[in-house]
């Protein structure tokens, strides 16, 4: 039986209104539009320009960029996490402070950095370059801006979880006979699993959005180091929009695609494991 | 598999939490490590199954050193305080965990579970998760997981200690049997007077770091070696006083004191059960309360010129007769011990 309308309850149909309708005006209708421009002269027109060949690099030069910094934070992000969470050392809260700065830093300084460290003038740039590396304007350096921009987001999902965990179990399985790698496989990973997708998630996300820092570190050759956003900016700019908005939405829903699919891995494994 | 700890020290930066404890356990024994918390009880525990590496001295399993051998393989069964359950497996593989790292057969792991999950009284609880138990069935998974693939020593960690009041004195029963059903050396660590005299074959007192006393409970309870261990076991009144003719003064009431010159100062422990109690019109000393908790009546008095004393006795006791508060008494002491003063 539903009780009568307070005035409290009143105040929640207010509220829980405005909360949707805020929702609505951000998400929901920018996508909608989004949608509706990229494919109203149709589903061909659409398919060509999703597959047109510069554009199809560029998407796959996002996804796997993304999807390698996402592996690289899901390890270092989980030992880093590991490192500030068991161990006490001189330096570990300076450590602490310095994973969450790069929040802190505008994307375009994350980009200039990063050129006057590795640009071909600079010694480390040289060095790399005279041992025939090339990482400015090449796809290294793309992996590093994001992996810049994405740095506190595995460690702050994982971080938390392997606080909470009972170092007793791990003792417990010790006793029992078990190696360190058992341990890890058996009794850690089922509890910090989910937590460790959940930062590579994140990461992806993150790493398929990046523009700020792409846009000055890659040098964006089409076909080479020209990111999926950089490569739709260019379509704007150039009075495209029907194009950018067909690969936008491409971008979009390839995101949620995988967003989708690692929650319902996440909700999977903490099903199993409850 | 009998226990030889020989000098064994532990520190935690500036913190002396083990000072050169010595202790054996004698195989088959069931040995309780008894004193207040912060003692350094459980980190003995820890170092004996190699969860905690000591900064010196040695432990011996069965004749043989240990100190170099890591947990997983001292065979030891450890039951935690919080009893350290996998929280996500079922109790099934809780209890089978000891077995599958030792690669032991399906068949055969699956019948060594089932006896334990028998003998534990959990049949029908193998699918739950620990989360969907009750605190004594956790602890009785804690310690069929901990004895399946058969230890040679048992070691438990305040077993009891986050069960209630009656629960705990089941299952201090329980395990008692099952020790002895099974061919296992087992040390318990407890701030439990009661459940470690009532249990174990052999008591040791740990406090701040050194083993105060070991022997039998009965031995322990009657000769205390030291005056914390006067103090410690069983409710005691403490008195300072300077012997004359083999008789300590305490007030006016006299307690024999034997074994000091004329003059020492001694210090005097008296149990709260080693007293008499009896009405007296010019007694030294006066009845205040009289507080009675269930089977027994504990009463408070203070003796003239000495200070607070109490006593116990049993509800029905013809030493109660006549006592009621604000009434003058007689004091016997049946029972002193008497430490040089420090």
């Amino acid at each position: 039986m539903r009780p009568a309308l307070t005035p409290t309850s009143r105040w929640s149909l207010l509220l829980r209104g405005a909360v949707i309708a805020w929702m609505l005006l951000l998400v929901v209708l920018p996508l909608v539009a989004l949608a509706i421009h990229g494919l109203r002269s149709g589903v061909p027109f659409f398919w060509a320009a999703i597959t047109e060949p510069q554009a199809k690099d560029a998407v796959a030069l996002t996804l796997w960029t993304a999807l390698l910094i996402s592996l690289i934070n899901a390890v270092l992000g989980t030992a880093t996490a590991w490192l500030i969470t068991r161990y006490r050392f001189r330096g570990r809260r300076l450590l602490a402070t310095l994973i969450d700065l790069p929040l802190a830093i505008p994307t375009l300084v994350t980009g200039i950095m990063l050129v006057v460290l590795f640009g071909p003038m600079s010694p480390l740039g040289a060095w790399f370059e005279g041992h025939g590396i090339y990482v400015a304007f090449h796809s290294p350096i793309i992996v590093l801006a994001l992996g810049f921009v994405t740095l506190p987001f595995s460690v702050r999902m994982v971080q938390p979880v392997l606080a909470d965990m009972d170092r007793a179990e791990e003792e417990a399985a010790a006793s029992l006979g078990a190696s360190r790698l058992v341990t890890f496989l058996r009794i850690i990973w089922p509890s910090i699993g989910p937590a460790v997708l959940g930062g590579a998630l994140q990461t992806f996300a993150r790493a398929m959005a990046e523009f700020g820092s792409i846009v000055v570190v890659s040098g964006n050759v089409p076909h080479e180091t020209l990111t999926a956003p950089v490569y739709i900016y260019g379509q704007v700019e150039s009075g495209d929009s029907h194009g950018a908005a067909a690969v936008a939405l491409a971008l979009v829903t390839l995101s949620l695609l995988v967003t989708l699919f690692s929650k319902l891995m996440v909700r999977w494994g903490v099903r199993r494991h409850a | 598999m009998g226990i030889v700890v020989e000098h064994l020290c532990k520190r935690f930066g500036d913190f002396v939490a083990v000072d050169d404890v010595s202790l054996r356990v004698e195989r088959g024994q069931l040995a309780a490590m008894l004193g207040p918390s912060g003692g350094g009880k459980s980190t003995i525990l820890r170092m004996i199954a190699g969860l905690e590496k000591a900064d010196s001295g040695t432990v011996e399993l069965g004749g043989a050193r240990v100190d170099h051998m890591h947990t997983r393989d001292r065979q030891v069964g450890f039951v935690f305080q919080h009893y350290a359950l996998f929280r996500h497996m079922t109790v099934e593989k809780n209890v089978g965990f000891g077995l599958s790292v030792r690669k032991v057969p399906e068949d055969e792991k699956r019948a060594r579970v089932n006896e334990m999950l028998k003998l534990m009284n959990l049949t029908g609880f193998e699918k739950r998760y620990p989360d969907q138990l009750s605190g004594g069935q956790r602890q009785r998974v804690a310690l069929a997981r901990a004895l399946a693939p058969r230890p040679r020593l048992l070691l438990l960690d305040e077993p009891f200690g986050a069960v209630d009041a009656k629960v705990r004195e089941e299952l201090g029963r329980w395990l008692r049997n099952l020790h002895d059903e099974l061919d296992v050396t087992s040390i318990f660590v407890t701030h439990d007077q009661e459940e470690a005299f009532s249990l174990a074959d052999k008591v040791m007192v740990i406090a701040k770091g050194r083993l105060e006393q070991s022997g039998q409970p009965v031995d322990i309870l009657d000769q205390p070696a030291t005056e914390f261990m006067a103090r410690f076991v069983g409710d005691a009144n403490v008195f300072d006083s300077v012997v004359r003719d083999g008789v300590a003064l305490v007030g006016r009431v006299a307690v024999p004191v034997r074994g000091f010159e004329d003059g020492s100062a001694v210090r005097l422990v008296i149990r709260s059960y080693d007293l008499k109690f009896f009405k007296q019109e010019d007694g030294p000393a006066i009845v205040h309360r009289m507080l009675y908790l269930g089977d027994r009546v504990k009463v408070d008095a203070s003796i003239e010129g000495a200070g607070p004393i109490f006593a116990q006795f049993p509800r029905r006791s013809s030493l109660l007769r006549g006592i009621e508060p604000g009434c003058r008494i007689g004091i016997e002491v049946t029972l002193a011990r008497a430490f040089a003063k420090p």
